[in-house]
């Protein structure tokens, strides 16, 4: 079930306890558990006993209803593209995208790929890139600290940048998505 | 003595950061027997807040909305009506004769609005394990409503009040020592209750993720969590009354909802989860058989 409407452009509203909500929310970080890439294979040991990312409050939700982040794990086809899409949009507000890996930032070994996203920035909004091929569970924790550190500060406009620029999103999108059938917004 | 007011709404809030405090210490614990640090104990605080303050634009109709409404009002019926600490008049106590019959049916009252709004919500997740959910709740209730009959018929009072007033001659007079079967029944009832494993079957995160509430976000999720934990010490202030002499003092409650709420986290922490059919057909065999002993003893 989804309706058609298009989001309303969030604007910069006065939020009731903006800074305790802001530690709640980097305090809290719930993340859509969904692989695009082979980046997803170093989310796992984030879960175990060695790393675990539990005790920095982030935890992995099977639904995106209940998400916060979105973890963009390595490549992204063109495929891949549109549930992505569909994923991030099901999202509620506020919302965040970790990009994993040099894939998301320029392509990296699938720079001249037939298939393959070269600059995710273009296609969602993008709040943190963590780079390497792949980066190891020490380095995706660093990129969640940079997360949390930028929702402290209120620096995390991701989502906004998004429903302001959504035909900017939109538009590209459908360059690589060719046999478009999504309505205009994935509630 | 306070207004009545001012003592639900202290009943309703200290009851809720309770019950939220305890979640934060069962995630260290279970952490800690997995070997790991775990989320701080204020975690459960921190993921609500969140919630709250996250947009909602979900939108699956009516019952959707009422779910976690049925559900906090479930838990907030029976809080009221369970004594919290003997002979104090800050927190509200709504106690009558033959509240014991109201409550086994009120306990269950939030499930039902529960299975309603999950299954208005269409997603199949969802409806399977509403179904599981129900099937489950119909066998632990009946062993729960056997051995609560047990000990009603025993001690000559339908009033959880009188319950726990039978229970204050010492420790020997606690129920679980004087109708120790029904007790074991209630017992292992309380574990499908707090959705405890070996009997996880309705969230089940490998089969079908989380279950009834996948459909449920921000606000909606937020009041979800807050019914569960107000519904959990509503629980375990049934079950400390009924079975362990309810509590003298502020500070006794607190260890015995402590202690009765670690029971069933220990528990889920070593087990793996039975299959719906096992768990339905061990709770409708053992439990219920452990209560019909007590019943059959009390009634000759």
């Amino acid at each position: 079930m989804y309706c058609n409407q298009r989001p309303e452009k969030p604007g910069n509203k006065k939020e009731f306890l903006k800074k305790i909500t802001n530690m709640a929310r980097a305090n809290s970080l719930w993340v859509t558990a969904y692989g695009t890439g082979c980046g997803a294979i170093e989310l796992r040991p984030l879960y175990t006993s060695r790393f675990d990312m539990e005790r920095f409050g982030i935890a992995m939700r099977p639904t995106p209803r209940q998400a916060d982040v979105l973890i963009i794990s390595g490549y992204l086809a063109t495929k891949t593209l549109k549930r992505v899409i569909r994923v991030y949009e099901q999202i509620q507000d506020p919302k965040y995208i970790i990009a994993l890996g040099s894939c998301t930032i320029n392509g990296g070994m699938y720079f001249d790929s037939y298939n393959t996203l070269n600059v995710l920035d273009k296609y969602l909004p993008v709040d943190v890139y963590v780079m390497g091929c792949m980066p190891r569970p020490e380095a995706v924790i660093d990129g969640f600290s940079l997360l949390m550190q930028k929702i402290k500060d209120g620096r995390a406009q991701g989502w906004k940048h998004y429903k302001e620029n959504l035909d900017y999103y939109r538009e590209n999108q459908k360059k690589i998505i060719t046999d478009w059938d999504l309505p205009d917004y994935n509630w | 003595m306070l207004t009545n007011f001012t003592s639900i709404a202290l009943t309703i809030v200290g009851a809720l950061a309770w019950g939220l405090l305890l979640g934060g210490i069962s995630r260290s614990v279970t952490a800690r027997v997995h070997g790991r640090i775990g989320p701080r104990v204020t975690q459960n605080f921190i993921d609500i807040w969140k919630l709250f303050r996250k947009t909602s634009s979900i939108h699956h109709g009516g019952m959707f909305w009422m779910a976690p409404m049925f559900r906090i009002t479930g838990a907030i019926c029976v809080l009221l009506m369970v004594p919290l600490v003997i002979g104090q008049n800050i927190t509200c106590n709504m106690s009558f004769a033959g509240d014991v019959f109201l409550l086994i049916y009120i306990m269950f009252f939030g499930c039902l609005g529960m299975a309603l709004g999950a299954g208005n919500s269409g997603h199949p997740y969802a409806v399977i394990a509403v179904s599981r959910g129900l099937a489950q709740m119909s066998a632990y209730e009946l062993s729960f409503s056997i051995a609560v009959v047990a000990i009603a018929v025993g001690l000559h009072t339908f009033r959880v009040e009188g319950i726990v007033a039978a229970q204050q001659a010492g420790i020997t007079s606690w129920n679980i020592f004087r109708f120790p079967f029904a007790s074991a029944g209630m017992l292992i009832a309380f574990l499908p209750m707090q959705m405890a494993y070996p009997f996880g079957i309705v969230l089940a995160p490998q089969e079908i993720p989380i279950g009834p509430p996948t459909e449920y976000s921000s606000r909606m999720l937020s009041f979800m969590f807050s019914g569960r934990a107000l519904f959990g010490v509503a629980k375990l202030l049934l079950f400390v009354g009924l079975l362990f002499g309810g509590a003298s003092s502020w500070l006794s409650l607190l260890v015995k909802t402590f202690l009765l709420y670690m029971y069933p986290v220990v528990v889920s922490s070593v087990f793996p989860r039975f299959r719906t059919e096992q768990s339905i057909r061990f709770l409708w065999f053992v439990p219920t058989t452990l209560a019909l002993v007590d019943l059959v003893r009390v009634m000759l």
